[in-house]
This record gives C-alpha cells, structure tokens and sequence, in this order.
C-alpha cells in the first residue's frame, strides 16, 4: 500500500476508534442517568427538581450548546474546503459559546451550592450534580481540547495530523450536545412533571 | 498538623505502616520482591536493555508478555490467599482459632478474589491477545500501538496500587465488589476500600482502551481476503469480547466513581440513609459483573477452538454455529445478571425472568462443547498438555455449569446463595475454564513467543496435579454448601462436623500448589533445555492459522509481505496447496518508534490513585495535572514514526532461513 | 483487496455536508427545544402526556443530530460505526430498562416502613 493509502486508512481506524470511545461514554451517562431516574424521589426530605431548576435559565444555556454544534458543524465544512481562517474563526466562536455554557452551569451550580442544597444533601442531589458535572466536565475537555488544536492548527497549519483531530474533536462537541439533549429532557423538562 | 502539610500528606499516619506479623510478612515480601528486581536488573547493567526493549516498547508482542508475566506473578499472590484461607478454615474449628484473625481473613479473600479476577485473568487474557491476536489476522500491529502501551502501564499501576496497600495502610475488608454500606465510610473508614476502587479504576480504564484499539483492530486490519467468516476462532472470540468489554466497563468505571464520590465527597448514591440505595449498587455492580465473566471465559473458549483442531488435527467442526454461539453469548450475557441478587427481594416476575434468562444462556455454550467433541471424533489426537487442559476444562466445566444451572432457578437459589455450592460453581467456571484455558494456551503458544518448546513430561505432572487438586479442593464445598455452609468464614463450628471436609479441601489446594511448583519447574528446565528443543520452522504443532506461518519468536514486524488470505485455516491451506511460492518482494515498512508516554500515563495515573487514597488532594491535581500536559505534549510531537527499509527487512528474512534451514 | 481501500483515498471520511444541511439541522432542533420547553412548563397539558412528548421531541432532535452533525449511516462500508451505535443503543436500553423494572420492583418490595409491609401481609389471605 503506497504511503498515503497507509495514512488514510490509519485515519479512518483513527475516527472509528474514536467512534467506539463515544460510544463507550454513552453507556457511561446512561449508567449515570439510570441511577438518576431511581434516586429521583430521594430527596431527604429536601426539595426536588421540580423547587430547584430555573427552567428559563436552562434553555439559554441549551440555546449556547446548541449553536456553539451548529458552529463547530461549520467549521468542519471550512476544514472540507481547507480554509484554514473561517475555521478558526469558527472554532474560536464554538470556544466562546462552550465557555459560556459551562460559566452559566457553574453559576447554577454555586448557587444551588450557597443555598445549602449541595450534593451531599440527599441522593437525588449526588445524582443529579454527578450526572451533570460529568458532562461539565467533558465540555471543559473539550474546551482545552479546542485550545490546544486551534493553537496547533494555527501555528502548522492543515495538515494530515491537524484534519484528523479536527475531525475527532467535532465528533466529540456533537455527541456533547446530543448527551445534553438527554439531561435538558429528562432532568430539567421532566422535573416538574415526575 | 498545619494546613499547608495536610495538603501534603492527607491522612497518611505511621500507622499505615504493618505492625502485626502477618501484615509484616507480607509487607516484607512485596518489598523485597520489588527491591530484589530492582537490584538484579542493576548487577546485570540491564536498565538501558529494559528501557530500550521493554519499559518503551510499542511492540503488543513484547507488551503481551509483560501482561503475562505480571499475571502470573499476581497468581501466585492470589494463589497465597487461597491457602492462607484454606489453612484457616482447616485447622479453626471449635476453640481452635486457625492462623489469621477475622479482620485479616476478610482482607484476605478480598484480595483473593480482587486479584484473580483482575489481575490475573484480566491480565492473561490481555497478554495472549497482545501475543496472537495480530499475528492471527495477518496484521503486523494493533490499530493503537501507544495507546495498547498506555493500557499496559495503566494495568501495571492498578497492580501496584494493590500490592502497595499490604506495606501502606490495608486492603478491603468488603469481599471483591465491595457491597455498601459495608464499603460506605460510616462502616469502613480505612484506606481498604479506596485502594479497592482505584485500583479497579485505574487497571479498569486500562481495559476499556484494549478493548477500543483490538474491536478496530480486528474490524479494520485483517489481512486481505480474510472476511469475518475466515477469521479462527481465536480472534472471533475476541471481537466478542472486546465489544463486551467496551459495553460494560463504563458501568463499572461509573459505578465505581459513585463510590469514590460516597466516600470522598459525602454523597448519598448508596448509603444506607439520606436518600441513598444500597441495592442499586449491586445492581449495576452485577451489571458490569456478570458480562465481565463472559468476557473472560469468551477468549478461554476461542483458544479450545484452536487447541482442538490443532491436537485432534481436523478442521474444527461447525465453524458457523461457534460463530452464532459466541454472538448470542456476547448478547445473552447482558441479560442474566439479577441471577447473583435474587436473594435480594424483588418479586417472582422479576425472578422467573432472569432464571430463565440463565438457563438460556447455557445453551450456546453447550453448542461449543459439542462442537468441540464433534472436532475430536474421528480425528488423530495428540495428547500433547494444551489437549490435556482442554480435557480437564470439558470435565470440570461441564460439571460446574450444571450446578450453575441448578442454583438458576430462584427457589433453588435461596438455599444456596453465598454458601459453598456457590464457592465451589464460580470456582469451576473460571479455575476449569479461564485458567486452565489460558494454561493451553500458554503451553500451545510458548514456542512461538519463545521459540523453543516446554518440557512434556513435567506439563503432565502440572496438569495432573492441578487437575486432581482443584477437584479435592472443590468437590467437598459442593457437599459443605448443600449441608448449609455459609462462605467467607474463617470459622465453622466444631460440632458441625464439617472440619474434615475442609482438612480435604486443604490437602487439594496443596496439590494445586504442588503444580505450581511442576510449571515453576517446567520453565526452568525448558530453558535450561532451550537448545534441544528449538522451534526451527516456526510451525512445532503442525498448526493450521496464520501466526505458525512466522518463526519463532516471530520478527518485531510480524509479516515481511502480508499474506493474501482466501480460506479459513489460512496457513493449513497454504501449507497443502504445495504451489511455487513467488520470490518475496520486500517494500519498506513504518513502524511506530518506542516512547515512554505509556510509562508515564501509567505512572500518574498511580499517583493520582494513591493521593486520592490518602486524601493527599495536592498530589492528586498534580498527578491529574500532568496526565493532561504528557496527553498535548505527545500531541505536539510530529516524529512518531520511523521506518525499515526494504533492505532491513530483505536481512532480517535472509538471517532467520539461514537458521532454519 | 488494495485496490478497494485507494479508491477512497482522497479523503478518509464521506462528505461530511453542506452548509444548508447543517442550518436545516440547527433549525430543526432549535424548533424541537422550544417545543420541548414549551410542553413542559404548559399548565394544560397532563404530566403523563408531557413526559411522553417531551421524550419523543428528544429522541427526534437525537436522530437529527446523529444524522446531520455526526453523520451516522453515512459511511462507506462496512458500516462498522452504525453497527457500534446499534449494539451501544441495545445494551444502554437493556441496562436501563433493566435497571428501572428491577429496582422499582425492589424499592417496593424491600424499602417500605415494617408497619406497611405489616398492613400489606395482613391484607392477604391465607398467610
């Protein structure tokens, strides 16, 4: 096999490994929001989602997720078109949007936190704080991740490593968003309805 | 203590350190075990050797047998627990106190069984798909070298963690799942438990990157021409389960973190109060748990597959349906699990559900077995010691599924949940299944990874003692848990009258222990003897799949050219199409260049676990620190690749027929 | 065999869209929060009704952005990718639905006060 025919096919292994690697984290969330689902009335007498989440407040922070895949999903097609300063752009809006989204979610957090309602005040508050700082958590990989690529893409440019990490790192922010659907529905929409 | 040293040393007393004779002994052996390699490794000026050919090596050959001989070495820590626990239940009976104390002996079967399963099982299987598995497909490496290097070290730092915990602090007392609130802080404040977790995290994301890079190996690197449905069986059974593994570590890896979470940060997934659910614990454990026993049997199975039809020389029988068999295996497996909790309370619907779910499954494991026989019918067999474990393994195992089967249906199962019947079944399905699987395996594989043969006739003593021992050893615990015998005791009343039982599950494991000795003793006299029994044309078994078609030990980069694949049994057909060979042509090959990345990420990993353990939260962001810096500081580095030229290669082949011819 | 891999050499992935493709995408699940949100803080709609909706409006924004951003089933084959996903999509739904039904069963069974399993063995006959 010629030496780009070795390297294409080295980066499709590469894609579908990571592909495997999502797929794995799937089944970590979902161990994550079965436990949620059982501990949903545990409250300890303390209050519920339902008391708790500011609706309103969760869509705005949706609304950023959701744009900041709708950027990153552009600049995946800048990368298709090797137009190495719209995907940078893009990547840079994708950043700010993902650093929003976790600035709003600590916020939630912290004040949940100076209410006295902080994780280790029941077992439907560890599940839920776990649930959703576990996908906190991976934004902020991928923020770092953002960084550390757009520095890279940059200073070297569009090359064989930079378009397949390009590449890995959109799949991972989509799956993010796609994880976020799940907890807006079944933690925040359903919260006052269970 | 000030703040500032809090930070340093967490919770980190001298108290940690052994100060009874027990603990003190095996403190002393884990260091001096450690300290004598070091110092060995030192006289024979072999530390650029090591670093160079093994510390970094990105070669699954070389990691493979690194997973081996840890396992192994791990075995004989497990093996030690076994008889610790069979000595003190042998000699405490009425005023007799036996030899350890309860504490100990809780920590003692802990770690007995956390070791085995994780550690040497887990590892072996690692080991021989690192060894066979690209070999197998025609491949000349996994799909991701450093990362198959990071899983190692990861594994190595797991390992570590637990044999740290007999020098510093102490292990858990909770048995090897660590149920709460047992596990939970209120009721087990020590270091035991965490040492437990994060060892089993560590090692445990370890196993979840294997499986990614074998599924894309074995999905996206075959040879050309060798469909899925030409593959041996080997690699099938490994796809199997690696997809298992994928699927149900994560729950082990959350499961896991919930706990850590308890204990650490005060939070309420499984505590017995404030809102937690202990019994969702050993829901999900189980979840993860009862796949996790598949996963190791699957491979165990795939190398009778191959074992068989090289010792009965035929091809294997209904390759198809052992094909269909391991599938619903991998997917039935996920489906049994409440089988280990049914004592726990929920209703006959949910009982009846999964006990039938349980019989089910045995059904495609009795395909095998059948197939296997099947195989031998009518065959030449030669009862070389890969063959005798396989036969040993129909025995036992066809046994112990019965009373597996048995304890599937619910009523039955109240009477016998956490006795001995039960001790005795798990015992059978993965001593007579796994082990001795991965025993033929290793003594079917070790000419071609060492290129010289084992001694026969001490494989035949091995063999017998282990198998005459383990059957001393768990026949009476079939008889104790029907009697009413309840496990993990370290002592039985004297007017039970059970104590003789127990003197002759003793005597067995002694056996088993005298068999040890035998394959101690095989690998030195192999190697004494290494000249003598040579593997000169790489194929000693007459084999019939591609790894026999290398020498032994196969060359760094596996295959010259690769082979060109159209039938199942590749290298047999190959062998008997007697067709010229055309004249090699050699292309240069680029190879991944050695890095200590795997060492290092296992080393924080290590790190981080052991502060976490000791509340020493400074370290521990250090550690996680560091893992993020080493993970970009690889990701900036452009020259990971070098390459062997054709020349190279053209010497390296011309070298090694000159040796066998 | 080698052949079959360099006719996809120049790029190592299918086209991965248009622009329009990913603003329909965008729109779509814009429209499917809004929704989702709306049905869920309405004051007419019953709570099993709305938990069923809200769950079926995510698993459609799901599928849109499976297929629109991350491309699943566009692949070339083998289709391992969509194989992976199915045989995740199986399991999650085993261990979840799995795990629900029994701890349900269980916390019912096992987690009452000793006067109400008092009052529930009293209440059956022939005990």
């Amino acid at each position: 096999m010629s030496a780009i025919a070795e390297r294409a096919a080295g980066a499709q292994r590469t894609v579908l490994g990571f592909w495997i690697y999502l797929m794995t984290d799937c089944v970590l969330f979902a161990t994550l929001f079965a436990t949620y689902a059982v501990q949903r009335n545990s409250t300890n007498g303390g209050p519920g989602g339902a008391a708790l989440f500011d609706l309103p407040y969760v869509l705005v922070e949706t609304m950023l997720l959701l744009t900041s895949s709708f950027t990153c999903g552009l600049a995946v097609i800048a990368l298709q078109r090797r137009n190495k300063q719209l995907l940078l752009r893009m990547l840079a809006v994708t950043f700010v949007l993902g650093l929003a989204f976790v600035g709003l979610e600590f916020n939630e957090f912290r004040y949940l936190v100076t209410e006295g309602n902080d994780w280790q005040r029941s077992g439907f508050l560890s599940a839920y704080f776990t649930l959703v700082a576990t996908h906190g958590l991976h934004i902020c990989v991928g923020l770092l991740w953002a960084l550390v690529l757009g520095v890279q893409i940059w200073r070297r440019g569009l090359g064989g490593n930079t378009v397949k990490r390009m590449t890995l790192f959109s799949m991972f922010w989509h799956f993010l968003d796609v994880v976020w659907i799940f907890i807006f529905s079944v933690v925040y929409l359903w919260s006052g309805r269970l | 203590m000030t703040p500032m040293f809090a930070g340093l040393l967490g919770r980190f007393t001298l108290d940690a350190l052994p100060h009874d004779l027990v603990t003190a002994f095996g403190a002393l052996t884990i260091v001096g075990a450690g300290v004598g390699a070091l110092a060995l490794i030192t006289i024979t000026h072999r530390w650029k050797w090591l670093w160079k050919e093994w510390i970094t090596t990105v070669d699954p050959k070389r990691i493979g047998l690194m997973y081996v001989i840890i396992s192994l070495l791990m075995l004989l820590r497990g093996a030690s627990d076994a008889l610790l626990m069979r000595a003190q239940q042998a000699l405490s009976a009425g005023d007799a106190a036996g030899i350890v104390d309860a504490n100990h002996f809780q920590q003692i079967f802990s770690a007995h069984g956390t070791i085995m399963i994780f550690f040497v099982a887990m590892g072996l299987l690692f080991g021989l798909i690192n060894l066979i598995m690209p070999l197998q497909i025609g491949s000349r490496d996994v799909a991701f070298p450093v990362l198959n290097a990071a899983s190692f070290w990861l594994f190595f730092g797991g390992m570590a963690l637990v044999n740290l915990s007999l020098v510093v602090g102490e292990f858990s007392a909770a048995g090897w799942l660590a149920y709460p609130p047992l596990s939970e802080l209120q009721f087990s404040p020590g270091t035991g438990v965490d040492y437990w977790i994060w060892s089993l995290q560590i090692s445990g994301i370890g196993s979840l990157l294997s499986a990614i890079n074998f599924v894309t190996t074995i999905l996206t690197m075959r040879a050309p021409g060798m469909t899925l449905m030409k593959m041996p069986m080997f690699v099938w059974t490994v796809l199997g389960s690696m997809l298992m593994v994928a699927f149900a570590f994560p729950i082990l890896t959350a499961t896991l973190t919930m706990l850590a979470l308890d204990r650490t940060m005060g939070m309420h997934f499984f505590t017995a109060a404030a809102g937690g659910n202990p019994m969702m614990y050993v829901n999900l454990i189980w979840a993860w748990g009862h796949p996790e026993v598949y996963i190791l049997i699957l491979p165990a199975f795939g190398i009778y597959s191959e074992v068989v039809a090289t010792f009965a020389r035929k091809r294997l029988f209904g390759y198809v349906s052992m094909v269909w068999a391991t599938m619903a295996i991998v997917l039935l497996s996920f489906i049994v699990w409440l089988h280990h909790f049914f004592t726990m309370g929920a209703g006959a619907d949910v009982n009846a559900f999964f006990g039938i779910m349980t019989m089910i499954i045995a059904i495609p494991t009795g395909v095998k077995i059948f197939n296997w026989l099947f195989t031998m019918y009518r065959g030449r067999i030669k009862f070389a010691t890969p063959m005798l474990w396989f036969m040993g393994f129909v025995a036992i195992f066809t046994i112990g599924g019965m009373a597996g089967v048995l304890m599937a249906i619910p009523p039955v199962d109240f009477q016998l949940h956490n006795s001995l019947f039960l001790v005795a079944h798990f015992h059978m399905m993965i001593v007579g299944g796994v082990v001795f699987g991965f025993f033929a395996g290793l003594t079917y594989w070790f000419p071609k990874i060492f290129g010289f043969k084992l001694n026969e006739r001490l494989g035949r003593y091995a063999f017998s003692c282990w198998f005459g021992g383990f059957l001393l050893a768990f026949v009476p615990l079939h008889i104790l848990g029907l009697m009413g015998a309840t496990r993990r005791l370290d002592h039985y009343d004297a007017s039970l009258g059970w104590q003789q039982l127990f003197i002759v599950a003793g005597v067995g494991v002694l056996l088993i222990g005298l068999g040890v000795v035998f394959q101690v003793l095989q690998l030195v006299v192999s190697i004494l003897q290494r000249d003598k029994n040579r593997d000169l044309t790489g194929d000693p078994w007459n084999g019939r799949t591609l790894e026999w078609s290398t020498t032994s030990p196969a060359p760094s980069y596996n295959f010259a050219t690769i082979p060109v694949v159209a039938d199942r049994d590749a290298f047999w057909v190959r062998k008997h199409q007697r067709s010229a060979q055309p004249a090699p042509e050699y292309e240069a090959i680029i190879v991944p260049r050695n890095t200590s990345v795997g060492l290092v990420i296992g080393l924080l990993a290590f790190g981080f676990g052991f502060a976490v353990i000791w509340h020493m939260w400074l370290l521990a962001v250090a550690c996680l620190i560091g893992l993020v810096v080493t993970i970009i500081m690889r990701a900036q580095n452009d020259n990971t690749e070098r390459t062997l030229s054709a020349a190279t290669i053209a010497k390296f082949e011309a070298r090694t027929s000159e040796v066998t011819a | 065999m080698s052949e079959h891999k360099q006719a996809h050499v120049s790029q190592f992935e299918p086209s991965h869209g248009t622009v329009n493709s990913y603003i329909i995408g965008f729109a779509s699940c814009i429209v499917l929060t809004v929704v989702a949100y709306m049905v869920a803080t309405s004051t007419t709609i019953s709570n099993t009704a709305a938990i069923a909706i809200i769950a079926g409006l995510a698993i459609v924004q799901c599928v849109v952005q499976l297929t629109r951003f991350l491309h699943l089933g566009a692949e070339f084959k083998p289709r391992w990718k969509l194989l992976v996903f199915a045989g995740m999509l199986i399991i999650v739904l085993i261990v979840v639905v799995g795990s629900l039904w029994i701890m349900n069963n269980l916390n019912y069974r096992m987690l009452h006060s000793s006067d109400q399993l008092q009052e529930y063995v009293e209440s059956q006959d022939g005990l």
